[in-house]
């Protein structure tokens, strides 16, 4: 086989993920680069892009609508309610759900004019199930106060822009900057008990009556504070803006682009529109440069979907690394072609992952790990590493699959963890702190990922050794079976090292926020558990209490122990209730264990069930107990 | 001969397997216990203690079923010094498997230590409000202070555990006798009569009120309130009967030989020779959230027999260390206007930091003996 074929391979798949930055231009309204807009929701500054889709994602647990993008349907939605309204957003699983709203459970997805006649019941239903406690709730009042939660949230999200009713925001806010100087004069004159004109007092009024909803109840925070304003982060929305007009401030420059840009999308006008957005974008850029920064580059990572795309390519490399394995005793020359793919491969891959996780940091300012869902994703990055460092050193193909195996399951993990929206919230006051998330966050997450990278290739060592001869030949001088056991025990002590030292620094930070170096609390016990797990291998192994298969299976367990610290201490106590996601994720965890259960007794089958170990008495790698 | 048998035993490795295997059983259900019965009762049961019982339902006694934290920490002590007294001699290839274990050692002797010395109390804080004392979180004191001279007040504090053996208490101090009748350790009152409840005795303050015992509160958020009967026992007889309160804020009094004295059961309360004074309560939230961003106490310190009068700050991870004693940042009152300080003292604070240093480098140490001649031999091949 040619040395240029995995070359080729890899620049032609690094080329399609270049290919993929491309964008077509835009025609008609340039709601891309209006997605690129900052604003200021759940404390931070984002682009409108990020709003549009975490929203989706609360609502409909897609990032887009099929024919439409995340951005379009916001501007829409925003913009020209009414035809909002028609597209199907709301996905409703639940049979009772759907029975309760008289709805088909042919379809998924509603649309807000199909659920506005039962509108109703689902806020009576959702007034006396938001008084349960959250376990309490069964999975129907769970789903339904999603339903809930995503019609607020979507009819918060139409008040961001223009009050509900209107038609042409141009004109309307024109007409109420007119009326201001008589409609406060008619206010003062009915307070004083003299004549004033009634129709123009009602008109002023209901003009004030809207802003005052959109103040109430719009979304995120859209016009940037004034540069004479105390503080950076004193973002307003827009009906608190026009409001303050009649108090005798001037109208807000964002606030005039935006009705500008509102009018023309109202009234069809795609240049004006962009127009409009044109001069929003060199003024904003020209006053608030980080944060109008900020959005672009947010929206570009949102654009990007780095993770998603990595996601693909590990399965590949997966592919490529089994195959690799499988082959190498019977194609050798195939088989290091495919290897060497297979590592370009995850190189590649891993370059990715980890660009777009120093993107997210940079983004937030913040180091890798600041919730379970960035916990996934360096979990992820960690084996790749590590299992990358292997390749390097045994140039088997095992490191590379197990590598691709973990990057692919974690991401995938991580994908799911992120429908409840924002994965880049603002870190908790105990939280907000670099130091110690840069220390004892990151180093205990090295230790999830490299005990799970020791059970990962631990599984691959009972499989293999139990369908093929593999284990038995030679690689180099050394046996695979022998190579495997190497790994585990090198990564076994990594994972020592991480978790103990993780799990001491947690420790000690906690005796710096609250005087306790340790106080039993779940999730430090989940943590001590790996760090004891992890000493029982060692200690068994130095103590010749076990040998090579016993290893495996006790470092297949050491997946179990991860995962129940990892997900399990957050389930406390919820187990027999259900809890949304958290039910669902509990019954993955428990799968998980069972399949890890599996792999153990079949770990201990005696070794004449080894295809491995076959032919061969007697068996060198069986366990003495 | 025997005596080889017993070291070579505690020596042995498979002692520290099974310590450790038995180790992790004990932390997985002390973990899931504490669903049921709540951080601190789970902790009390499971790690602060040398067996774990089980007691079957409508069974008088109960059945040790687990080591506790206390017995396994303590073989695992005895195993780990017996093993390097035994079998690791100090030298240069072992330094790595040295520093591990001795930061081990340090590391469970100073929790130990911790558990047996340190103490925990709050101190909570209305702006403008200085204080030289802190309270006990979950420990009342019943203070009978005699009240007499208002400008020298002395009071006799009867701590809960004595009140709770519902006994006789005398003290030199006192010219009476505190009889303790029914005191329950958790409590709740009523203003009627319902079932299930005890009338407290009619004397002035508490008439009317009602009281019942109340199961032990395992909720990590719930505190127990006690409550109970005292009898003031004077060489005359009888002087009165109170209902003692945690629900009751004020003190209740008595006149006896024309001296005036107070009753009130209290939270325990820790003196200090020096006051803290709030100043200013802060809570940060993130613009537009309600997620808090920070929370900080400025407060002065002033201390009256050193002349020290100054400002301190604390916050979030930002705590004030003081003569022996750490204040945090840890709760607040709901309308803003006061702060509730943790207040920790624990003299071997500083064991954890050097085991970890100890224990990482060690470990460090140690692989790197093994990795880096393995890669410099398949350097070599």
């Amino acid at each position: 086989m040619k040395t240029w074929i995995p070359w080729i391979t890899v620049i032609a798949l690094a080329g399609w993920l270049l290919g993929s930055l491309r964008q077509p231009p835009e025609t008609g309204f340039q709601t891309r680069d209006f997605g690129k807009l900052p604003v200021l929701l759940n404390g931070r500054i984002q682009p409108f892009d990020s709003v549009a889709r975490n929203s989706l994602l609360q609502i409909r647990t897609r990032q887009s609508i099929e024919d439409v993008t995340a951005d379009q349907w916001l501007v829409e939605l925003m913009m020209k309610p009414d035809a909002a309204d028609k597209r199907l957003v709301f996905r409703i699983d639940n049979l009772e759900l759907l029975n309760l709203l008289g709805l088909s459970d042919k379809q998924k997805y509603f649309s807000f004019n199909d659920l506005q006649p039962h509108y109703g019941d689902i806020d009576q239903q959702a007034q006396r199930i938001d008084k349960l406690d959250t376990s309490a709730r069964s999975v129907f009042e769970q789903q339904l106060m999603k339903l809930f939660n995503a019609t607020q949230l979507y009819q918060r999200l139409k008040l961001t822009l223009c009050p509900a009713d209107s038609k042409d925001l141009g004109r309307e806010v024109a007409a109420y900057q007119q009326l201001i100087p008589d409609g406060i004069a008619a206010v003062r004159a009915k307070e004083a008990g003299q004549k004033y004109d009634e129709k123009t007092l009602n008109i002023f009024l209901g003009f004030l009556a809207e802003f005052d909803d959109m103040a109430k109840y719009a979304y995120p925070l859209v016009v940037p504070p004034l540069q004479d304003a105390k503080s950076r982060d004193d973002w307003q929305n827009a009906g608190t803006s026009l409001m303050s007009l009649s108090k005798g401030a001037d109208l807000n420059p964002a606030v005039k682009s935006y009705v500008a840009m509102v009018a023309a999308y109202q009234n069809d006008r795609p240049e004006e529109f962009n127009q409009a957005l044109e001069g929003y974008r060199q003024w904003v850029g020209q006053w608030y440069p980080a944060e109008t920064g900020k959005g672009i580059h947010e929206a570009f990572y949102n654009f990007f979907q780095a993770f998603y795309k990595a996601i693909i390519l590990y399965i590949l490399a997966f592919l490529l690394a089994v195959t690799a394995l499988l082959t190498f005793a019977i194609a050798p020359k195939l088989s290091e072609t495919l290897r060497r793919t297979a590592f370009y491969l995850v190189i590649l891959t891993g370059l990715i992952h980890t660009f777009a996780i120093v993107f997210r940091m940079v983004l937030e300012g913040r180091p890798p790990v600041t919730n379970l869902y960035s916990s996934a994703i360096f979990i992820g990055w960690g084996c790749v590493v590590l299992g990358l460092m292997l390749e390097r050193v045994f140039a088997v193909g095992l490191g590379c699959a197990v590598a691709s195996f973990a990057g692919f399951v974690t991401l995938v993990i991580a994908q799911n963890l992120a429908i409840d929206g924002d994965t880049m919230e603002m870190m908790r006051a105990v939280l907000d702190t670099n130091f110690w998330l840069a220390t004892h966050v990151v180093v205990v997450t090295l230790g999830y990922a490299s005990t799970f990278m020791a059970g990962f290739l631990a599984i691959t060592y009972i499989l293999l050794g139990l369908c093929t001869p593999l284990l038995g030949q030679k690689v180099g001088q050394l046996e695979l079976g022998k190579v495997l056991t190497k790994m585990v025990y090198a990564i076994v002590c990594f994972a020592t090292l991480f978790s103990f030292t993780g799990t001491v620094l947690g420790g000690i930070w906690a005796d710096q926020s609250w005087g306790r170096f340790w106080g039993w609390d779940p999730k430090e016990n989940g943590a001590l558990l790996i760090v004891i797990w992890n000493a029982i291998i060692l200690h068994a192994r130095w103590g010749g209490l076990v040998r090579d298969r016993g290893i495996m299976n006790l470092a297949v367990f050491g997946n179990i122990v991860t995962s129940f610290s990892w997900f399990g201490v957050n389930m406390l106590g919820i187990g027999l209730h259900s809890y949304g996601f958290m039910e669902a994720a509990f019954n993955w965890l428990m799968l998980f264990i069972a399949t890890q259960l599996i792999i153990i007794l079949l770990g201990l089958l005696p070794s004449r069930f080894w295809r491995s170990f076959q032919g061969r008495a007697p068996a060198p790698g069986a366990a003495k107990a | 001969m025997f005596l080889e048998r017993l070291i070579k035993f505690f020596a042995s490795l498979r002692l520290t397997v099974v310590c450790l295997a038995l180790g992790m059983v004990l932390i997985f259900t002390g973990t899931l216990a504490q669903v049921p019965l709540g951080l601190y009762r789970a902790q009390n049961e499971f790690f602060r203690s040398f067996f774990v019982y089980w007691q079957p339902e409508h069974f008088a006694w109960k059945i040790p079923v687990l080591p506790g934290g206390y017995l396994l920490g303590g073989v695992l002590l005895i195993n780990l010094v017996s093993a390097h007294w035994q079998r690791f001699s100090l030298t240069r290839n072992k330094a790595g498997i040295w520093m591990v274990h001795v930061g081990l050692i340090l590391l469970l002797l100073g929790q130990l230590l911790t558990d047996m010395l340190a103490q925990e109390s709050t101190l909570h804080l209305r702006v403008g409000d200085a204080r030289n004392y802190s309270e006990s979180e979950r420990a009342y004191e019943l203070a009978v202070s005699d009240v007499t001279d208002p400008a020298s007040t002395q009071v006799v504090a009867i701590p809960e555990p004595l009140l709770l053996k519902q006994r006789a208490i005398s003290n030199p101090e006192l010219p009476f006798t505190v009889r303790v009748h029914d005191f329950y350790a958790n409590s709740t009152l009523t203003n009627n009569a319902a079932a299930g409840y005890e009338p407290a005795p009619g004397n002035v303050g508490t008439n009317g009120l009602w009281f019942k015992s109340l199961p032990r509160e395992t909720a990590m958020n719930l505190r127990d309130l006690p409550s109970g009967i005292v009898e003031i026992v004077t060489p005359q007889g009888t002087g009165g009967s109170w209902l003692v309160s945690a629900y009751l804020t004020q003190p209740q009094a008595f006149i006896w030989q024309k001296r005036k004295y107070e009753l009130l059961l209290r939270p325990e309360r820790f003196y200090r020779p020096y006051s803290l004074r709030l100043e200013q309560f802060k809570h940060d939230v993130y613009k537009g959230t309600d997620v808090p961003k920070n929370f900080s106490s400025r407060l002065i310190l002033d201390r009256p027999d050193t002349g020290e009068h100054r400002e301190v700050l604390i916050y979030m991870n930002n705590p004030l260390r003081y003569a022996g004693e750490t204040f945090y940042q840890a709760s607040f009152d709901e309308d803003d206007g006061g702060t509730i300080l943790q207040v920790v003292h624990n003299p071997s604070w500083v064991t954890p930091y050097l085991a970890c240093l100890l224990v990482g480098s060690g470990l460090v140490v140690e692989f790197l003996s093994h990795l880096v001649p393995f890669l410099k031999r398949r350097r070599a091949v």
